[in-house]
């Protein structure tokens, strides 16, 4: 049997000497019907590049195929070399015989067409359908992603959904013309895991449906063990590695593989917990940070004159306290309010209600101090690219109206040598440096000022898996050493088992669970945790099928004067409560 | 050093930049009255002389050498240029910062100020403001300055309102940075960049309007020379004196190419795509 895709000794240079710069070099494999190919690596690995090689997108974003061919059985059963095909041959088989879906739903359909326009053109474009027929072809194909109340939704522009919701509306708009092969690159880096699973649930029911072959893209190796048949570790743009699921997953040979499955986080139920700074009795000590009853509502204007007619309720009555040297993790969903209560605490966002306080570290003779500082998700947006490093780590200390002297430069060297990055790096600018480097950066700026609290809103989402270890193990170290409480921001399961002591799970602005780290990931006890920590995806829970949950979003916004009633909590152990829903 | 070397690598840069050398060379001379013959004497036994060696672009209908009133005239023509630019630079940046920091209600104001003063053409706004303020240099200074200004704040306010919402202005709030910190640190220092092309180009339309003011006889006045005034002195010559339209207008044209041409070419080299293959 001829394999529906077969790819050999690809090579895919960009600029004006491919063949100088190749991103991808030599990479072959083969797909037959029904298989999913997963292909694993981190960015610049040429994971990307090699899956639009195969419907030649790569052409339309510079890159040419410098070498290797890629060979597709056709429908009629004839082979066709995709690398010596034409534009207006490869239009035709975009589409109707091998499908697409991308990482950002949200940019990747146009926002000022209905989706229904946006389904209904593929089946103009491949099948001829029009009018009534197109329409309801386009029905059909919402249905079959399992989008409840099809027929109406049509009629919706892509900023009435959410982003799960468009990522189906993107799989539906691939699979109009039953494409024999899909291609999804990192379709849910972008959604929430609970969002996760049920697109990844979703694909896997459609390809049990259809039987057509797919080729996965992404960066988490734990995600791929549901559902794909065969693994392709790429790294610097070659394939290291590949085999059949199992066998890559359980005996890995490359060490680069090994690298992946064992020194990158993966979610481990709560067995990979710190074992240290455990809360085994009520604290007696004074907390580095304590919250009471934080609210933050953000009034909602309509009508004419702008009149308030509700609140979105984004953080609704919070509290818990912080030990020093502790590690608090707030865990939820994008929505859920955790961003919003870190920025509340920092005052970048006006709270309206509720206290808190912060416990100022005695600082060292004519050293100011600020006892709460802050790193952000994106090392690329928060450091200011106009200035060199030195005038970066000096801002904390000018703005609290210390000058930039030797003790200071003394400070910074210390500093930047403490996060691991060269001596030279103050006349530096932030663009010599990687997303990880950056990052150390930001966390050296954070320590300038001595603060008791950090806190880390997602600080290391946006980089690489390895970078992600790497950073979560500085940021122990200096815990360990400076005595910093974190307040941890992370919808990241994995990342959170590795760093936190403490947990406290967010959904609709309140807080449902909060314990220990381990008691909370291996016994869940309200309803939501139980959801998310489902959701995570897991190299251990292969082939393991995800219930459908087609329900939105809870809506935050709330009336005038709305108050929530008291909260009821239901104690389990030293360090774990829960409340109970009303 | 690194910005010019980076304009000569640049092809239009290498062009644009040696124009707008060689009229600022020019204008300053044509300042300091460093001309081949005197611009204002009037050598009556040569009216209407053809460009030859003695006067390389001929003289007026009173005598006066072309080639030394041009070099007044580019010298005229400029200072008001770059008084006029950087006067509404300065305007717009202070008011564009001001929209985007203070937001709401200031920029309401602001914006709509800024938008009813860019409804009118450039040159008929000019014209009403010398018309009401009487001719001369400062007043056309004045009125070019106040005829860019909105500009300037459109550049300056976008991207402001995009910096303000950055990462590294949220952290700068969280150690207590002072607002002009912030404001000259983290917003302005990133605006030097669209700043720069805008203001080249903005000296290309300013010598325009500058010329169309002197043209229609509200700008620099006479004796003084001007590019627009002494177009405008050679309208009745055109047939028995070509020359006297010829050089002022090539004078303008070439300088709007000059100014345009490094427009461009910084626009490139301030764009992050290109800043790595100029580095």
């Amino acid at each position: 049997m001829i394999p529906l895709l077969s790819v050999s000794g690809l090579s895919v240079g960009f600029g004006r000497t491919p063949q100088a710069s190749e991103v991808v070099r030599g990479v072959s494999f083969e797909l037959a019907d029904g298989e999913t190919l997963a292909i694993v690596g981190e960015s610049g690995s040429g994971k990307s590049v090699t899956a639009l090689s195969i419907n030649r997108l790569v052409d339309f974003g510079g890159g040419r195929i410098t070498g290797g061919s890629i060979k597709l059985r056709r429908a009629d059963g004839s082979i066709l070399d995709l690398t010596a095909a034409s534009e207006p041959q490869l239009t035709k088989i975009r589409g109707a015989e091998i499908g697409m879906i991308f990482q950002e739903p949200m940019t990747s359909l146009n926002p000022v067409l209905t989706i229904g326009t946006q389904i209904e053109e593929s089946f103009r474009l491949h099948r001829g359908l029009t009018g009534r027929q197109a329409t309801a072809a386009a029905k059909d194909a919402l249905d079959r992603v399992r989008i409840p109340d099809a027929a109406r939704r049509l009629k919706y522009t892509p900023n009435q959904l959410s982003g799960g919701m468009l990522q189906r509306v993107m799989i539906a708009t691939a699979l109009a013309c039953n494409p024999r092969l899909l291609i999804a690159d990192e379709p849910t880096t972008a959604l929430d895991v609970t969002v996760q699973a049920q697109i990844m649930a979703l694909l896997a029911e459609l390809k049990r449906e259809t039987g057509m072959s797919m080729i996965f893209i992404t960066h988490d190796i734990g995600l791929v063990a549901g559902i794909a048949d065969k693994i392709m570790v790429m790294q610097n743009g070659q394939a290291v590695e590949q085999g059949e699921l199992n066998q890559i997953l359980d005996q890995p040979h490359h060490p680069y593989t090994r690298h992946l499955l064992q020194d990158v986080p993966h979610f481990a139920s709560g067995r990979a917990t710190r074992p240290d700074g455990r809360r085994d009795r009520a604290p007696d000590a004074e907390p580095a940070l304590k919250v009471n009853d934080l609210v933050v509502r953000f009034p909602v204007k309509s009508g004419f004159f702008g009149r308030a007619t509700g609140a979105v309720h984004a953080v609704d009555g919070v509290d818990f306290d912080l030990m020093p040297g502790e590690t608090l993790a707030i865990v939820g969903e994008s929505g859920s309010g955790k961003s919003t209560t870190a920025r509340a605490v920092l005052g970048l966002v006006r709270s309206t209600r509720g206290s808190f306080s912060a416990s100022v570290r005695k600082a060292a003779a004519g050293q100011s101090a600020l006892p709460i500082q802050m790193v952000f998700q994106n090392p690329y947006a928060s450091l200011n690219p106009r200035l060199a490093i030195e005038s970066i780590l000096a801002e904390p200390i000018i703005a609290t109206g210390g000058r930039v002297d030797a003790a200071t430069r003394a400070k910074m060297a210390t500093l930047l040598k403490r996060v691991g990055l060269p001596e030279n790096s103050l006349e530096r600018y932030p663009h010599e440096f990687s997303g990880g480097q950056r990052q150390r950066l930001c966390i050296a700026r954070a320590l300038m000022l001595n603060p008791s609290v950090v806190v880390l809103d997602e600080a290391v989402s946006a980089l690489d898996v390895s970078v992600q270890a790497k950073v979560l193990e500085l940021l122990v170290d200096l815990q360990r050493e400076f005595g910093l409480a974190y307040l941890f921001i992370s919808h990241d399961m994995a990342v959170v088992e590795r760093i936190a002591h403490r947990i406290a799970v967010i959904h609709a602005g309140q807080i449902v669970e909060i314990g220990d780290a381990k008691s909370v990931l291996s016994a869940p006890k309200h309803a939501y945790t139980k959801k998310l920590i489902a959701a995570v995806p897991t190299i251990d829970r292969r082939r393991e099928h995800f219930e459908l949950d087609t329900r939105q979003v809870p809506s935050l916004v709330r009336p005038l004067g709305f108050e929530p009633g008291p909260a009821r909590w239901e104690q389990f152990g030293v360090d774990h409560r829960m409340r109970v829903e009303a | 050093m690194r910005m010019l070397r980076a304009i000569f690598a640049h092809p239009s840069g290498r062009i644009g930049g040696f124009i707008v050398g060689l009229y600022l060379l020019l204008a300053v001379l044509g300042l300091l009255g460093l001309t081949p013959h005197n611009p204002l004497m009037q050598y009556r036994v040569d009216r209407l002389h053809a460009p030859d060696g003695t006067y390389w672009m001929g003289t007026d209908l009173f005598g006066r050498d072309v080639a030394s009133r041009l070099m007044m005239g580019i010298g005229q023509s400029f200072t008001v240029a770059f008084f006029s630019v950087a006067f509404a630079a300065l305007a717009g940046t202070v008011l564009g910062l001001a929209a985007a920091w203070f937001g709401r209600r200031w920029d309401g104001i602001v914006m709509r100020v800024m938008d009813v003063l860019l409804a009118f053409p450039a040159i008929l706004l000019a014209l009403l403001i010398v018309a009401v303020a009487g001719p001369g240099t400062w007043t056309s200074i004045v009125a070019i300055a106040i005829v860019y200004t909105p500009i300037f704040t459109r550049v300056v306010r976008g991207p402001a309102l995009s910096l303000k919402a950055r990462e590294f202005v949220d952290a700068a709030r969280t150690f207590g940075s002072s607002s002009s910190y912030i404001l000259t640190r983290h917003l302005l220092l990133n605006l030097v960049a669209p700043l720069t092309v805008q203001i080249t180009l903005a000296l290309a339309w300013a010598l325009l309007t500058e010329a169309g003011l002197s043209f229609l006889g509200l700008g620099t006045q006479p004796p003084a020379a001007s590019l627009g005034l002494m177009l405008s002195d050679s309208r009745n010559l055109m047939e028995t004196a070509p020359w006297l339209m010829i050089f002022p207008g090539l004078a303008i044209m070439i300088s709007i190419l000059g100014f345009n041409l490094l427009g461009d070419a910084l626009r490139d080299i301030f764009d992050p795509r290109m800043r790595r293959a100029i580095a």
